[in-house]
């Protein structure tokens, strides 16, 4: 017995429904059934509701648009401290104990502080620009840049630039491993990635054999447990990032389930097929900068020094000070992850209620970066909850040189954000490894509804730079000018450093 | 060819190793990092004491040291073959893949830790004294001796195997050993079990001229996991 009536309800316009049977063989979780009334021996299409979650797949591949998903409209009574939410929470944890898992980002109605700023644009003076007539630069390369001028003896300026990564525009596909999505995923990334003149990160899964064609696109990841790390894997990426944190998880550090490490799985992680792969929070040779010092070091080493070592933490109550240490690491890119970053999997109540957002995070690193005079040292990439252009510009002009989208990419490829990519039966073949399902997303197409949005999304960016009368990204990189606030508080101003609109 | 690293900083030094082909040997090394990071195909013997993550991500060279290591000896290792004459330091074969460690003397806290193994990449980490706290923590793989040679107490410290879900350990002593954690089975080794690990300990003994073949007929510790799958019950999907 099931003591949670269930969220959602399958609405089914009988009247349309031609018991085609399509929602039976496309639902993953069993809800459709083709059922034979007993008296009248007639074909009935039966859902149980207590299975749905909601992933829209047989809403969108009903021929005939019988289906519609709607809340179950149980409600418990009213009480505004105890929400039904918290009251089924205890009741799962009752039953089964055990830490409640959750998936993709907070859904929590923190304050969303992209929503709080407003961009400028040029009236009469300081002509807006048309991006359609004129030219309008958002290539941005990321790296440590050089403090002096360096001259040869005969004065010549030698190149003291260190290895950088160029990219078309300040947008990079956030890791996401093999294992907590499928290899039809990752592809559609790398693929998207090349054609764009962007990157993807492969993630801490290791690297699939059949990906690394897409290298000059990819950053490989080194977590915790080394997960198909080796002197192949890190000279094959652009770039390789160390990752300390997860934004949908600060703290915490993954476990991919046995049950989802397959053969091909197995081959990229390089672990034995069916155990857990464990990568626990902390690093065990990490305990301070100079430990973090060490290992930037030996991967810059094992890579004769061609590539940028990116440090990706969770944004933090003292992003600041711990982006300070890291940029005197000797990293080349600091990666922060606000709370609303996704994740194939968290402790619920670790991404509901640990970090900070990525705007407060950014504003304080940018501005410590800057008062430090070690800004130029690094450069920031921010991720956790970037959904639009809009939001890319406005991080951009709170000091970010690039953001990576997770959510925003899967979304591209079908996700409609069910939250469950967990129990690993993705509907939408993505987070999945189910081969019937991952079949479902096909990288041909994959790959170039990512091309789209980011396309799409580059001329908005041009657009809103023109706007501004702004003709290069690198003009509008912390030009915190161009931001107004709407409706904060002087502190949260403050901390963003920006004027209320208005002012 | 010999270098003096003498001076010569971590950096400078490697990049001379990078160049030479076939055999380095460096002498009066005081302390560089990274010394063999990635390095698939040299012999590369060192006289003094090589600074911290010597030999990580190493790929199939061979590094012999006349001297004590110091931390993260082996950080990530692939294939190859690590001797160190003397101690090591703390994170000994973190996260090793494959190849082989053999230590003379003592190791630091968290030896072995994260170790894995993948279809014929079984690495083995053969500590000749006492290993210190986390030996084989997160152990995923692959094979830990510990010999405890002229070691009188238990030769680890605490919390030995601490989420181990794979690979064995493998402990000399007379001893009893107490206070595993609960994901450990623990049990003495039959004389099956010694023989798996009886080329390692005549590699050992040729490699620090002791006999090998006398150490497996010692009195050891079995240590293996209680399950492939820690976390599986730590979960409720909500």
């Amino acid at each position: 017995m099931n003591l949670i009536y269930p969220e959602f309800e399958v609405a089914r316009n009988t009247e349309r429904c031609t018991k085609c049977g399509i929602c039976v063989k496309q639902c993953p979780n069993g809800v459709h059934a083709l059922k034979v009334d007993p008296t009248t021996g007639e074909q009935k299409l039966a859902a149980d509701d207590s299975r749905c979650v909601d992933c829209q797949h047989c809403v969108v591949f009903c021929p005939v648009r019988a289906l519609k998903i709607v809340k179950s409209g149980n409600v418990y009574r009213e009480n505004a401290y105890w929400a039904q939410k918290t009251i089924n929470e205890i009741h799962l944890q009752a039953e089964h104990s055990g830490v409640l898992l959750s998936s993709m980002g907070s859904p929590e109605p923190y304050p969303v502080y992209f929503d709080r700023i407003l961009l400028n644009a040029s009236q009469v003076t300081n002509p807006p620009i048309d991006p359609l007539r004129e030219p309008m630069e958002t290539r941005v390369s990321l790296g440590a840049k050089p403090k002096t001028i360096e001259r040869d003896p005969a004065g010549r300026i030698v190149n003291n630039l260190g290895p950088q990564i160029e990219l078309s525009l300040p947008v990079m596909f956030s890791a996401m491993s093999y294992g907590s999505i499928s290899l039809n995923a990752h592809e559609s990334l790398a693929r998207a990635a090349e054609e764009l003149g962007i990157m993807y990160n492969a993630g801490e899964g290791g690297l699939h054999e059949s990906l690394y064609k897409y290298g000059r696109n990819t950053i490989v990841q080194v977590a915790s447990g080394r997960f198909g790390v080796h002197p192949d894997y890190l000279n094959c990426g652009a770039a390789i990032e160390i990752k300390m944190g997860q934004g949908a998880k600060p703290g915490i550090g993954g476990h991919l389930p046995g049950t989802k490490i397959g053969a091909d799985i197995s081959r990229t992680r390089m672990i034995p097929e069916g155990t857990d792969a464990i990568s626990p929070a902390p690093h065990h040779d990490i305990y301070s900068i100079e430990d973090l010092r060490q290992l930037v070091f030996s991967l810059k080493e094992a890579t004769d020094y061609q590539k940028p070592v990116i440090v990706k933490i969770a944004a933090v109550h003292n992003a600041a000070a711990i982006a300070s240490g890291i940029a005197r690491s000797g990293a080349d890119i600091i990666a922060i992850d606000g709370f609303r970053g996704g994740t194939g999997a968290a402790p619920t109540r670790i991404r509901d209620h640990v970090g900070i957002p990525i705007e407060l995070a950014l504003a304080s690193v940018d501005q410590r970066l800057r008062e430090e005079g070690i800004r130029d040292s690094v450069s920031l990439v921010v991720g956790g909850g970037i959904r639009s252009s809009a939001d890319v510009v406005k991080a951009v002009a709170l000091g970010a040189d690039s953001v990576y989208i997770g959510t925003a990419a899967l979304v591209a490829l079908g996700c409609r954000l069910c939250r469950n990519c967990h129990a690993g039966r993705c509907a939408w073949g993505i987070a999945t490894q189910d081969p019937e399902l991952v079949k479902r997303l096909n990288p041909n197409t994959g790959y170039k509804r990512l091309v789209n949005l980011v396309r799409g999304w580059q001329h908005e960016i041009q657009e809103m730079m023109g706007g501004m009368g702004i003709n290069a990204i690198e003009s509008l990189r912390g030009n915190r000018l161009m931001l107004r606030g709407i409706g904060l508080n002087e502190r949260e101003l403050e901390i963003l450093g920006i004027k209320h609109a208005g002012e | 060819m010999r270098i003096v690293a003498d001076n010569l900083d971590s950096m400078k030094l490697n990049q001379r190793i990078r160049k030479a082909s076939g055999s380095v040997l460096i002498d009066r090394c005081f302390g560089q990092r990274y010394i063999g990071s990635g390095s698939k195909d040299k012999k590369i013997t060192i006289y003094g004491t090589p600074g911290n993550a010597l030999g990580s991500y190493l790929d199939g060279a061979t590094i012999i040291v006349h001297g004590n290591g110091q931390d993260m000896i082996g950080d990530t290792m692939n294939s190859g073959e690590i001797v160190i004459h003397g101690n090591a330091g703390d994170g000994l074969g973190y996260a090793m893949r494959g190849g082989m460690i053999f230590v003379r003397g003592s190791a630091g806290c968290r030896a072995g830790i994260h170790m894995k193994q993948y279809q014929d990449q079984k690495p083995a980490l053969v500590i000749g004294g006492k290993a210190g706290s986390f030996l084989g923590e997160y152990m995923a793989g692959g094979m830990i001796i510990v010999l405890g040679l002229g070691i009188e107490d238990a030769p680890v410290g605490d919390f030995t195997g601490t989420g181990m879900h794979g690979g064995c350990i493998y402990i000399r002593t007379n001893r009893e050993l107490a206070g595993l954690p609960a994901q450990v089975h623990s049990e003495i080794a039959a004389w099956e079990d010694k023989q798996e690990i009886l080329p390692l300990l005549l590699r050992f003994g040729a490699h620090f001229g002791c006999d090998g073949r006398a150490l497996a007929d010692d009195r050891y510790y079995l240590l293996k996991p209680n399950t492939a799958r820690p976390y599986a019950q730590l979960y409720t999907k909500n």
